[in-house]
């Protein structure tokens, strides 16, 4: 035979943005500590070597940063002119940047002057960046060209004028040596190899390229410029994979998440969008107070760090999870309790007996099941249950009036415990999803405790309140309806020729006023 | 093909719980009344063995032949009683009684005297009669002599008992209790007090039982009280002792076979065992679904069963643990969902249980199961307001299942809710998908999904009487972490705040056909644009459909008035119309043909109509005495092939209706019998096995391939003595290794043992190998078997039997030849 039937509990869509892993994930960060720089922030860039300090360009000057400091560590500021892109090399030990002088330097950690000087562009490099075999600098530069540098000889090795226009940004591949990419302001992204004297691979985004970024496969491709990142599909010959229109100005900045799993994109719009690599959906959206020029993530996603057009770069760190771990931790039943008589091994004669899986059932069930009602009724007006989950308490007081025994449930309580059912109602009556049955509700305990009025003050009080709220809701509606009113007369005037266009917007109104008729029959009891 | 003519036929759906149940004597079968007919039900497997039919009226009572426990009494209306072979389903006997019986009784010890009760002259008098049964060889036999027991008994069996050994009868009824002592030929009469205190109102007697070993009656009263009555035998020193556990009625009470344990049960749908008539020491069965009728209990002791108000029987097990049930079409609600098909299982849908959906299987006449849709605790039906689940739809062939269910407390109350279901191949059930809660403001008058085949996304309209019809779309709801898909509301159409009372896709999906009241309003399906309007200002529509096939440009409504019309959607005009006051207007899915219901005072007529011509290609007048309230087509699965013009709308489906006192009837030219039990025809009750649908496909073959294994055994089978009955290599095995000799001195001993004595033929492995082919012959042909005949089956076993002949025959040559072979050289290894 079928068992007991649980209570169903109504459940209300939660208003406001979804609750997921992703939310959880990215939310878990402390609140973020400002620095001040001197101009808008260009590039970020995490060495990859504990213990992860990060450079910053901004105007002139690099600061590197350590994980916690306010305070740069180190500053290299022998610039004579806007400094741009300072990258840490694959060791940590060097940092190259570009300057608007068309000056390529090439720094030691530890030092101060410049190793390296490659000279030979005659604009301004926006982009540099070190080839995985550590040795060589690709940079970009205004005046077209891309140029490959040897660092221990600081001569330049090749020169590629494929680009039409501004090479603004580029990416060295992290497995072949000789494999890098540039974006240029001429809406293309070439890749190139340093073989050969040619592009190998050109691809067009469609508006002046701001970032790209390979993926540490060096399969995938991805470059932002207008509002659109596209990610290209490298060993297809560079086919379009997906074309991603979520910000509303330029984006100007990506970033993978350390696992590969996230893309973050950064744009003018202020807002920072975080990407499922395998959907390509959004999963999860990052407000700042101005537009972002550039975006790094430290490893293992420990920090985020963001810098704006400003001059301000927010750090934000994860929060620490040992500590949660220990608040949690609970004395939890023994593993022997758990296998307990599970673990007999049955004989040639034994004859197994299976008991049906007890179903676990809520407190208030187990009332419900063994007829119980009053005790059901005060489980659910518990304050815990009140203010937590007031659609239990409601779903409780709709099923006992569906057993016709919610007056029974209602009668017989004593001072303290109307005046729990008098907040529980006075709390809830207003809101439309609970109303229809709460109403009903309200009217029963009028019903049952009018002869005793006059008897407590506290319960007195509690009456007098709820007359109020429902008075007040009466005025509310019949506002509510005198707006409607007016609605309707401006829908009519306006579209007098299109009626069903019409009739498709009055209904949303609608469920606003669907509690209004019952309540004048509660004032009158009350006063 | 000989032309037969179409008759109106009942088609099942019987009641199941008019009578108590009664149990075979080894509990193995259970019978119970069901119309005209006896059914005969497996306890264990719940599968119908056997339709006891032959009686002309509704069968009234039925019990075992004492003398004979192989055999079954059953009394009916028609004033009969039979005596059945029920193992075979044979008609033994049938004695002509004459008057109405409306219950039987066999007391223990009597000799072929049985007590009937009988209606006198005047309506609701009944008269308890004894008959003695003449022992005659022929078939019927006339039993016309009635000899006169006790007047102003009750009608239902319920309130008359036979004491144990058959020495007394206790009959209630109102506020009495008389105990007719047959040897003494006196009567006892006890009363309770009666209407006069308003406290004693409800004292009446509603059931009696009587102790099986002792003297002691034990009566059920409508208050819920349980009274056990003894020393009875004086008017003055009788004493009675109270149960009271029900809250309501008692409906009935039955005394286990020793008499140890009393069971009750009523409204609360809890059987209730009263230990050793005591009232502390009780158990309890809850939940047992709805209103316990009748309870009985086997002779063997160690089942009970208990019928229900929902048209149910459960199998109890001593130890109060339901087995089984016994599930006929629920009927007692009212329907409010109407008749569907399901295009999965071709199962008739309709509400049944308060809550539940039932699929009823017009072929087995059983309820396929049961699918609950308000998922809510049910208490009992006693004037509580229930959910109830008032319109439900499939669609996309059987993919969707929309239901709504209300709840009105009062005019201003209504809680609406709607759910739409999904089926899952997986679990081969409906699951939950999307709930709605408050769908529309008001009553929700019709639903219906856009079947086309052309629509990829389904769609669903509600219309409703707060004056709006809704569009339900499926929406995509999955994002990376889930895959969800969700019903949403897509759009809300309205015409002039008229009430919406009925809503129809055409056949391709295009158009929706919407009524306000008067007025026909027809919609593009994909920009809902109003595309035009019908009015016939005679009365509100009361059904809407489109044509099929090649009369889709039609669309037909009937009006509250009486009329039917057919407008022509391609000159948007009315065709024609015609005075009908049409209760049930159905489209067959299948054909381009419409059935139409009348009503008039005489009874209800059925029209068949295309609705591309005014003329009734059939009708049949009087189709049922009462009002049809609805009609379904349901597919054939073999079409039928009827060739006269009249009767070609039979051929793709057949057209099934339920009146308003719910007997559901059908057209057919076979006669019930025929109709009603195509499998349960080849049921053969066996007497070891339980019947399963399973044993009856395997059963056959198990039986040959025993038989014939048998017989190979005994020709030419000799068993290989199994290895452990070697006694030389059980020493081997069990003799520790220290003290074993060499290996190459056992090795000879060892071989040795392993040969066969020349009397033995090893061809074990050679018949087992046929037996596996033959498994796989048998195999395949059970896949085949379904709708195969039994010729065929029983030429490929034919087959498989040469084939064993020959390959042995072969083997054994082969196998002599190896015996002759010298295997001394092994002895010098």
């Amino acid at each position: 035979m079928a068992g007991y039937k649980p209570v169903a509990i109504q459940t209300y869509p939660v208003l406001g943005e979804k609750i997921t892993q992703d939310t959880l994930y990215w939310n878990n960060y402390k609140t973020p500590v400002q620095i001040k720089e001197f101009g808008a922030v260009s590039k970020v860039d995490f060495s990859p070597q504990p213990p992860y300090n990060y450079a910053v360009t901004a105007s002139s000057r690099i600061h590197i940063y350590g994980r916690y400091s306010q305070e740069p560590i180190k500053t290299f500021s022998r610039f004579k002119d806007t400094a741009y892109c300072a990258t840490f090399r694959q060791d940590g030990q060097l940092l190259v940047a570009g300057s608007e002088d068309g000056v390529v330097q090439l720094f030691d950690i530890s030092g101060r002057a410049p190793l390296r000087q490659f000279e030979g562009h005659t604009k301004a490099v926006h982009t540099v960046d070190f080839t995985a075999d550590k040795y060589h600098v690709v940079s970009g530069a205004d005046d077209y060209t891309v140029k490959l540098w040897d660092i221990p000889n600081s001569k330049e090795i090749q020169t590629f004028r494929e680009h039409s226009d501004y090479v603004r940004c580029g990416c060295a591949s992290k497995l072949n040596p000789d494999l890098f990419v540039t974006g240029s302001y001429d809406h293309t992204v070439k890749m190139f190899d340093a073989r050969t004297n040619k592009n190998v691979l050109c691809v067009e985004h469609g508006q002046p390229v701001e970032s790209v970024l390979l993926f540490p496969s060096g399969g995938l491709l991805v470059s932002s410029g207008g509002r659109y990142v596209k990610v290209w599909d490298m060993l297809k010959g560079g086919q379009l994979l997906v074309s991603l229109k979520n910000h509303h100005k330029t984006v100007t900045c990506l970033c993978l998440s350390s696992s590969g799993q996230r893309l973050l994109s950064g744009s003018l719009d202020r807002k920072v969008k975080v990407y499922s690599t395998t959907s390509y959906k959004v999963v999860h959206s990052f407000d700042y107070a101005a537009s972002i020029l550039s975006l790094a993530l430290s490893h293992e996603d420990e920090t985020i760090v963001v810098g704006m057009t400003n001059g301000i770069l927010s750090v934000k760190h994860r929060k620490s999870e040992a500590k949660k771990e220990s608040l949690s931790r609970r004395r939890r039943p023994a593993y022997r309790t758990f296998v307990k008589g599970k673990i007999y091994m049955k004989q040639r004669d034994d004859i197994m007996i299976n008991r049906p899986a007890k179903k676990h059932l809520e407190w208030y069930d187990k009332d419900l099941k063994s007829f119980r009602i009053s005790k059901a009724l005060d489980r659910v007006l518990e304050p815990n249950c009140v203010i937590k989950t007031p659609e239990v308490t409601v779903s409780i007081i709709k099923e006992l009036n569906r057993r016709g025994v919610l007056a029974n449930a209602l009668a017989g309580r004593d001072e303290k415990e109307i005046t729990r059912v008098l907040n529980f109602l006075i709390r809830n009556l207003s809101q439309p999803r609970f109303a229809p049955v709460l109403i009903n509700a309200a009217e029963i305990v009028i019903d049952i405790y009018l002869p005793v009025i006059g008897q407590s003050p506290v319960v007195d009080k509690k009456f007098i309140v709820l007359q109020g709220l429902v008075e007040k809701e009466i005025d509310y509606q019949r506002e509510l309806l005198e707006t409607l009113g007016m609605m309707d007369m401006l829908f009519a005037t306006m579209s007098r020729n299109d009626s069903v266009s019409l009739s498709e917007n009055v209904p949303a109104e609608l469920p606003e006023k669907t509690e209004s008729p019952c309540q004048p029959g509660d004032t009158d009891k009350n006063s | 093909m000989v032309e037969e003519s179409v008759r109106v036929v009942r088609c099942g759906g019987s009641r199941l719980n008019f009578r108590r149940a009664l149990f075979s004597a080894d509990s193995k079968y259970i019978f119970c009344v069901s119309g005209d007919f006896v059914k005969v039900y497996s306890s264990a497997t719940e599968e119908c063995v056997h339709v006891l039919h032959g009686h002309e009226n509704v069968v009234s009572g039925i019990l075992l032949n004492p003398n004979n426990h192989l055999q079954l009494f059953s009394c009916s209306f028609d004033g009969t009683i039979k005596l059945w072979d029920y193992l075979d389903g044979i008609l033994i006997k049938t004695f002509i009684i004459g008057p109405k019986l409306h219950a039987l009784f066999i007391p223990t010890r009597a000799e072929d005297s049985i007590f009937l009760t009988i209606s006198k002259e005047e309506p609701d008098i009944f008269q308890l009669v004894s008959v003695k049964l003449p022992k005659s060889s022929s078939q019927d036999v006339e039993a016309r002599e009635l000899s006169f027991v006790l007047d102003y008994v009750n009608r239902s069996p319920k309130c008359i008992a036979f004491g144990h050994e058959g020495e007394y009868i206790a009959a209630v009824r109102d506020f009495y209790l008389s105990v007719y002592f047959l040897k003494k030929k006196k009567t006892c009469n006890f009363t309770l007090p009666s209407t006069k205190n308003k406290k004693n109102a409800k004292n009446r007697f509603t059931c009696v039982a009587c102790h099986p070993k002792e003297d002691c009656i034990a009566s059920g009263h409508m208050d819920g009280k349980i009274r056990l009555w003894r020393n009875f035998h004086d008017d003055k020193k009788y004493t009675y002792t109270c149960l009271h556990w029900h809250h309501d009625m008692v409906m009935d009470l039955a005394f286990t076979v020793t008499g140890t344990s009393l069971l009750s049960g009523g409204r609360e749908c809890v059987l209730v065992e009263w230990r050793e008539g005591s009232e502390k020491n009780k158990e309890f069965l809850p939940r047992l679904g709805s209103t316990i009728e009748h309870i009985s209990v086997s002779p063997a002791g160690d089942l009970f069963c208990t019928s229900h108000s929902d048209n149910k029987i459960t199998v109890i097990h001593r130890n109060l643990n339901a087995s089984a049930v016994i599930q006929g079409l629920v009927k007692d609600r009212s329907i409010s969902t109407g008749l569907m098909v399901d295009p999965r299982t071709k199962a008739l849908v309709l509400n049944g249980k308060p809550g539940h959906l039932q699929f009823y299987s017009l072929q087995g006449d059983k309820q396929l199961y049961n699918l609950d849709i308000i998922q809510q605790e049910y208490i009992n039906d006693d004037g509580l307001i229930q959910i109830e689940l008032v319109k439900a739809a499939f669609g996309c062939s059987g993919t969707w299942l929309a239901t709504v269910e209300q709840r009105q407390e009062n005019e201003t109350e209504l809680e609406l809710q709607m759910k739409l279901w999904t089926y899952s191949k997986k679990t081969q059930g409906f699951a939950l998908n999307t709930k709605i809660a408050m769908p529309h403001d008001d009553h929700i008058t019709a639903l219906c999904f856009n079947n086309a085949e052309n629509y990829e996304k389904p769609i669903l309209v509600t219309a409703s009487r707060d004056g709006h019809f809704k569009v339900w779309v499926l929406a995509d709801d999955s994002d990376i972490y889930k895959k969800a898909i969700g019903w949403t509301c897509d759009f809300v159409g309205s015409y002039h705040k008229y009430q919406a009372t009925n809503c129809c896709f055409s056949e391709d999906g295009s158009l929706l056909a919407v009524s306000f009241e008067e007025i026909v309003t027809i919609w593009d399906s994909e920009t809902w644009e109003l595309k035009c309007t019908f009015c016939q200002r005679a009365g509100k529509i009361r059904h809407l459909c489109f044509g099929r096939l090649t009369c889709s440009k039609y669309l037909l409504g009937t009006t509250d008035n009486g009329i039917l019309c057919c407008w022509n959607l391609l000159s948007c005009s009315m065709q024609w119309s015609a005075k009908l006051n049409v209760s049930v207007l159905e489209p067959d899915p299948y054909s381009d043909h419409v059935a139409a219901v009348s009503q008039s005072a005489e009874g209800s007529d059925l029209f068949v109509f295309k609705p591309s011509e005014p003329r009734p290609l059939y009708i049949q007048k009087n189709v049922s005495r009462e009002e049809v309230q609805w009609g379904v087509f349901v597919p054939r699965d073999v079409p039928g092939s009827f060739t006269s013009e009249a009767y070609q709308w039979l051929n793709r489906s057949q057209f099934y209706f339920l009146t308003k006192s719910q007997s559901l009837l059908t057209f057919s030219t076979k006669s019930p019998e025929e109709k009603l039990t195509p499998t349960s025809k080849q049921l053969l009750a066996e007497e070891s096995l339980p019947t399963t649908p399973f044993s009856l496909i395997l059963g056959k073959h198990r039986q040959q391939q025993d038989s014939r294994l048998n017989e190979t055994s005994e020709n030419e089978l000799i068993q290989l003595p199994l290895t452990e009955n070697i006694p030389a290599i059980n020493e081997l095995l069990h003799t520790p290794a220290h003290v074993l000799p060499s290996a190459s001195f056992l090795c000879s001993l060892f071989i040795n043992s392993l040969l066969l004595s020349k009397e033995t033929k090893s061809t074990e492995e050679i018949p087992d190998d046929v037996d596996m082919e033959e498994k796989e012959e048998s195999d395949s042909s059970d896949e085949e078997k379904d709708f195969t005949e039994k010729a065929q089956e029983t030429n490929t076993t034919d087959l498989g039997e040469d084939v064993i002949h020959q390959l042995s025959k072969s083997e054994e040559k082969e196998l002599r030849k190896f015996r002759k072979v010298d295997y001394s050289w092994l002895a010098a290894l």
